[in-house]
């Protein structure tokens, strides 16, 4: 168990929806679902899931904090904003399943190796290092993130996709030595290590 | 007539040599038709995309959009920003929206961007290129420089995710929304009934899902030719990537034979404006549009 986790716990004893409130993005609007699940039956992932939204709230409020942050429903979230503009009390549901998985993932009880948990790491390393997205760079740290062998067979399998994209000049494979960025990369480092130490202080993450 | 003038971000994927990469090509002709001048927002960052979350959080994700906000702000005053990408305008709106009602998070985004020598006041509108057309050009004025009406095409308008939802466009349905489909008419072509036309293309799940994903895409390019289009056009660049990239892959895997064109709405207008299909950036498709390179080309 992660320092962060056994200080989490220690602090909120058994009441996890108010370790939600307190910590999660959006997680004082848990307590408003009235369990209608219309948010279950609109998710394109629905089949997919562990634990639909609506289960995950009911979860929360029953103290089942293991099972919820472990769970892998919240990294199925495809951003697609269907739960949100169909939830009948406008609980911001896509907003509090990327709060849980953030929590979830600060605290290292999110799933090991689970790919979006994976991905969502890379993008963001990818993007804070220059201030803008290397799209090769963060392909190939995707196809490489199991090892180099699995990954020579990732980059095989989508070699056409890959050259057909760079014949449209859709990719540009100069982009490995460099590529896209801005400006002042050194400032928006600073900057985002500030906000992450801001928010970490007022979470109680710090 | 004056131009109107635009703080314009173009996100990562509009660079050159990144998967949308034609997409601003083919704005260009669009723009200069209806007097649209876009002004880049300078050195602009990434808006953390759909999945910045899972290791950026909150306070992060919404810093690195306030200082495309505070850059607009303070080097294009008084111009709305505007994206032709719908991940970059929702994140910048929300976080507008965000730190607009929460004076707490400004003050603490203030105390972040100061590292990087800005603050952020907060007046900029983030406004999505479909918005921009729809409300400040208008239906007709979009068809006014039409000379080569998209005749005989028949068309599945697919809004998908993020255009549609949570913001959307005013006065239209999540469930149905008929903008795309006006556009559609506008430049002269057929609107098909579609009814996967808000349908999720996995996001950016196709990376890290593909499974998952392509089964989504595959109902996506299926509907389209159920319904009798010769073509599927959208507004947004991740689902033109996934719905046109993973076609193959599907084919290859299902014994499919998906091979259904997939553009933007502003390749349409650059062709139904009088654009090349170079000047439509119709040489970035990787399933060729040959139905709309033949008007271009006419």
């Amino acid at each position: 168990m992660s320092d962060l986790n056994t200080q989490a716990v220690a602090r909120y004893k058994n009441n996890f929806l108010k370790e939600v409130e307190e910590r999660v993005e959006d997680g004082h609007w848990v307590k408003m679902c009235m369990q209608c699940g219309v948010c279950a039956g609109s998710c394109p992932l629905g089949p997919h899931w562990e634990h639909s939204p609506q289960k995950i709230f009911m979860m929360i409020r029953a103290g089942k904090r293991e099972e919820v942050l472990s769970s892998d429903s919240m990294w199925m979230c495809t951003s697609c904003y269907n739960c949100i503009v169909r939830c009948p009390r406008k609980l911001p549901i896509t907003h509090i399943m990327h709060g849980l998985a953030n929590y979830a993932h600060r605290l290292d009880l999110a799933p090991k190796g689970q790919p979006t948990r994976e991905i969502a790491k890379l993008f963001w390393d990818n993007l804070v290092k220059t201030g803008r997205v290397n799209e090769l760079k963060f392909s190939l740290a995707m196809y490489f993130k199991d090892g180099f062998g699995q990954g020579v067979k990732n980059a095989m399998a989508m070699q056409g996709i890959g050259l057909g994209l760079v014949k449209a000049k859709r990719l540009n494979p100069m982009e490995i030595i460099g590529g896209h960025k801005c400006k002042d990369s050194s400032g928006i480092k600073k900057m985002v290590a500030k906000a992450r130490e801001i928010e970490d202080r007022r979470r109680g993450l710090a | 007539m004056a131009k109107k003038q635009y703080a314009f971000y173009p996100g990562c994927s509009s660079q050159k040599g990144a998967s949308a990469s034609n997409f601003p090509t083919s704005m260009e002709v669009m723009c200069q038709k209806l007097d649209i001048q876009l002004n880049e927002i300078p050195d602009w960052n990434c808006c953390g995309a759909s999945i910045g979350y899972g290791e950026g959080g909150e306070l992060p994700r919404l810093v690195i959009n306030a200082r495309n906000l505070a850059l607009a702000e303070k080097e294009l005053p008084g111009q709305d920003m505007v994206s032709g990408c719908p991940a970059c305008w929702l994140a910048t709106r929300e976080t507008a929206e965000r730190l607009h009602e929460h004076s707490s998070l400004l003050a603490e985004t203030n105390e972040a961007l100061k590292e990087a020598g800005l603050n952020l006041k907060n007046t900029v509108r983030a406004r999505h290129m479909t918005e921009v057309l729809i409300e400040d050009i208008g239906f007709e004025g979009m068809k006014a420089p039409v000379v080569k009406p998209l005749e005989g095409l028949k068309i599945a308008g697919y809004v998908g995710c993020q255009t549609n939802r949570p913001f959307g466009i005013a006065g239209e349905s999540f469930e149905n929304p008929l903008y795309l489909d006006k556009m559609i008419e506008t430049v002269g072509a057929e609107a098909v009934k579609y009814e996967q036309k808000v349908t999720c293309c996995g996001g950016a799940l196709a990376f890290s899902e593909p499974e998952k994903s392509q089964k989504q895409i595959r109902d996506i390019v299926e509907s389209a030719y159920d319904n009798g289009a010769n073509m599927i056009v959208t507004p947004c660049q991740l689902c033109q990537a996934n719905v046109e990239i993973y076609q193959s892959e599907i084919n290859k895997k299902h014994g499919t034979k998906l091979n259904m064109p997939v553009v933007y709405y502003t390749q349409l207008m650059s062709v139904a404006y009088g654009g090349s299909a170079k000047q439509a950036g119709l040489d970035g498709q990787l399933i060729r549009a040959e139905k709309l390179e033949g008007i271009a080309n006419k």
